[in-house]
């Protein structure tokens, strides 16, 4: 395995994380009751360090990267817990000290490059104006350091493209460009929400180098959500697995993906199709996620899993470390009878 | 840019041609207006003369060509009613009407825009559903109750602003305008008023709708991720990608207001093309129906061209040329 900084950061251990969410829940309230959408998720991104957050739709995977940014929708409302981001706690704070905050402290890449830029203004002219609203440069100075951060995203021509509409630049263009603005204030994390799902195939492969990239460059953390095991694999340092708005098993991937503790991540990982076997029908998990509404008892799991037993049905199981990982699952923790 | 404008001509060219027809074949069926210019005991000699004079007694279409070629070089004919020339009696008035419309159309924009944007993005607040509450008021009150509302208020009870007319005005040789004498601008402020006050409920509604729309976009939620601060993500960021739909609802309504300013010019006894229009109606008076028309047919096709010229300066992904 590549040393990265990581490590060494890691061991001295002296160094705030880029993100600590610690018990964090999320709700929504409505007219027939309050749906709880985030469950004491707790987990932390070190300096450099990529966390794949990985889930099916509706694990709350982008709500908890919305409330890290403090985006959450109207009515959504962070019901507990702590967030903080390169030490500063940021879930308490006003709208209008967040406004502060975002873009300067935290960035964000969101999923759909071709909708994520105003259409109206250059590239260069939205760039210019997240540089000079975190750091007060003048302009001129501005405009060479947007120049230098579309060199750093790998856009050809720099100084021209910044002259440029959104609209003259293709998807995985543009997909740098918000890469650029994410980074444009020097973030000591990026919350990337599915930064990948929205491009083909090959740029994917790209953007997801250049995230790596960039993280071993400049010691930005990175929460990298998404549906996708592969980019995962291929990207984070640890992953998060997420369902029903709790987290379920984490821990460095190469763990996860070889040694997957809970049902669900094996049930995951099956479920990537292979290469190498030909096979007429993809694995798949069985029943679908339960609606916030519906949340069975116990393990939100459990009627999906082959292996439930009794205590499973009774009691929801604590997220326990193992040797490596941690998993919330009572197989683990001296079976389900 | 030049196969635009040729494009644009052409099309132009065209419109006023089938304007100018339709005119031509409704008014034709308005009734004889020889009836109305000679009294009762006339013969059927003095008739026809007149008939022969005015060309009326060519067939239809040689009258409708005749009527095209002159009209394209300016020239309108002769008042029925008043024999005088038409053009000049439109251009007399035209000054009156289209400075009472302009001052109206900025007070639309000038009030309309911001309420517009405040009632979208504080939404829930007692003010928004105050002016959300006014502006149906403002919707369904007809003009003329408006207008005279106005006038029993202002100038009536509190004599701030003169009740009919112009005032004062300054011949600028080409043009006469009231905005330049202090009597004419307290003229006026009341019909400008009465006349903006359908246009600002217009504009305040549609850019509310076109803002929640706007705001709801994933553009807005990156701006507010790169910290952009709120006012300049409202006023910068969402407003100007309200503004399409804004350029082309004003123009239609400039277009519709000069053509249309009917009623509240009666109200105001304001001397605009359409207290002239009214009175081309009651004689019969073709020549300046007609002339009347064409020209407000001139106007929306100009104003068309203007908003599809405005477009590419708003947006650049209709700017046809840098691909």
């Amino acid at each position: 395995m590549m040393v990265r900084p990581t490590d060494e950061l890691q061991a001295q251990d002296i160094v705030e994380p880029a993100l600590d969410v610690s018990e964090l829940s999320v709700e929504f309230p409505s007219r027939r009751g309050t749906l709880l959408a985030i469950d004491q998720v707790s987990m932390a991104i070190a300096p450099g360090e990529i966390l794949g957050v990985v889930g099916e739709s509706g694990a709350g995977k982008s709500i908890t990267g919305l409330a890290v940014l403090g985006l959450l929708e109207h009515p959504g409302r962070i019901a507990g817990g702590a967030i903080h981001v390169g030490g500063r706690r940021v879930d308490t704070l006003t709208e209008k000290e967040l406004t502060k905050v975002r873009g300067k402290e935290m960035g964000a890449i969101f999923q759909d490059p071709l909708t994520a830029l105003n259409p109206l203004f250059t590239v260069g002219k939205q760039l210019i104006e997240t540089i000079r609203l975190h750091t007060g440069m003048t302009k001129v100075n501005a405009e060479a350091r947007a120049v230098e951060l579309l060199q750093d995203v790998g856009i050809p021509a720099p100084e021209e493209r910044l002259r440029q509409y959104p609209h003259q630049f293709s998807g995985g263009m543009r997909q740098r460009v918000v890469i650029a603005l994410a980074l444009a204030a020097g973030p000591r994390l990026i919350i990337a929400d599915e930064p990948t799902t929205a491009l083909d195939v090959s740029i994917q492969a790209q953007i997801t180098a250049l995230l790596r990239k960039l993280c071993d460059e400049t010691g930005v953390g990175i929460m990298l959500v998404t549906h996708d095991m592969g980019v995962i694999a291929e990207t984070a340092d640890r992953v998060c697995v997420m369902y029903s708005g709790r987290v379920v098993e984490s821990g460095p991937v190469a763990d996860v993906i070889h040694n997957p503790q809970h049902p669900y991540t094996a049930g995951l990982m099956r479920a990537i199709p292979s290469l190498h076997d030909r096979v007429e029908t993809l694995t798949q998990i069985d029943g679908s996620m339960p609606r916030l509404n519906a949340r069975p008892s116990g393990c939100a799991f459990h009627p999906r899993c082959p292996q439930a037993g009794p205590k499973c049905v009774a009691e929801n199981p604590p997220l326990v470390s193992t040797s490596t990982a941690s998993a919330a699952c009572w197989l683990q923790q001296g079976g389900t009878q | 840019m030049l196969a635009f404008i040729i494009k644009r001509l052409s099309n132009a060219v065209f419109v006023m041609i089938s304007v100018t027809f339709l005119a031509f074949v409704i008014f034709s069926a308005v009734g004889d207006p020889v009836d109305q210019m000679l009294n009762e005991q006339a013969t059927q000699q003095q008739r026809d003369d007149l008939r022969e004079k005015l060309g009326l007694d060519k067939p239809f279409l040689m009258q409708f060509g005749t009527f095209v070629v002159r009209a394209a070089q300016g020239d309108f004919g002769i008042s029925f009613r008043n024999q005088r020339d038409v053009l000049d009696m439109i251009s007399e008035r035209f000054p009156a009407t289209f400075e009472l419309v302009l001052v109206a159309t900025f007070i639309s924009l000038v009030v309309g825009v911001p309420m517009g944007v405040i009632t979208a993005i504080k939404r829930k607040s007692w003010y928004a559903e105050a002016m959300q509450f006014t502006s149906i008021i403002g919707i369904s009150l007809p003009s003329f109750v408006v207008g005279i509302g106005l006038i029993l208020v202002f100038s009536v009870w509190l004599g701030w602003f003169p009740s009919f007319g112009r005032g004062d005005t300054v011949d600028l040789g080409w043009w006469t305008t009231g905005l330049l004498t202090r009597s004419g601008q307290m003229s006026i402020v009341l019909p400008a008023l009465s006349l903006s006050l359908f246009q600002v409920t217009l504009v305040m509604r549609l850019v509310r709708a076109e803002m929640l729309e706007v705001l709801r976009s994933d553009f807005i939620k990156f701006a507010r991720a790169r910290g952009v601060p709120a006012r300049s993500i409202h006023f910068r960021h969402a407003l100007r990608n309200c503004l399409m739909p804004v350029v082309t609802m004003t123009a239609m309504q400039i277009g519709g207001l000069i053509a249309f300013a009917l009623v509240t010019e009666t109200v105001f006894q304001w001397p605009g093309m359409g207290l002239l229009f009214i009175q081309a109606v009651t004689f019969v008076d073709v020549p300046i129906m007609a002339a009347y028309l064409c020209i407000v047919a001139l106007i929306f096709v100009v104003l068309n061209t203007i908003v599809d010229m405005a477009y590419a300066v708003i947006d650049p992904r209709l700017r046809g040329a840098d691909k």
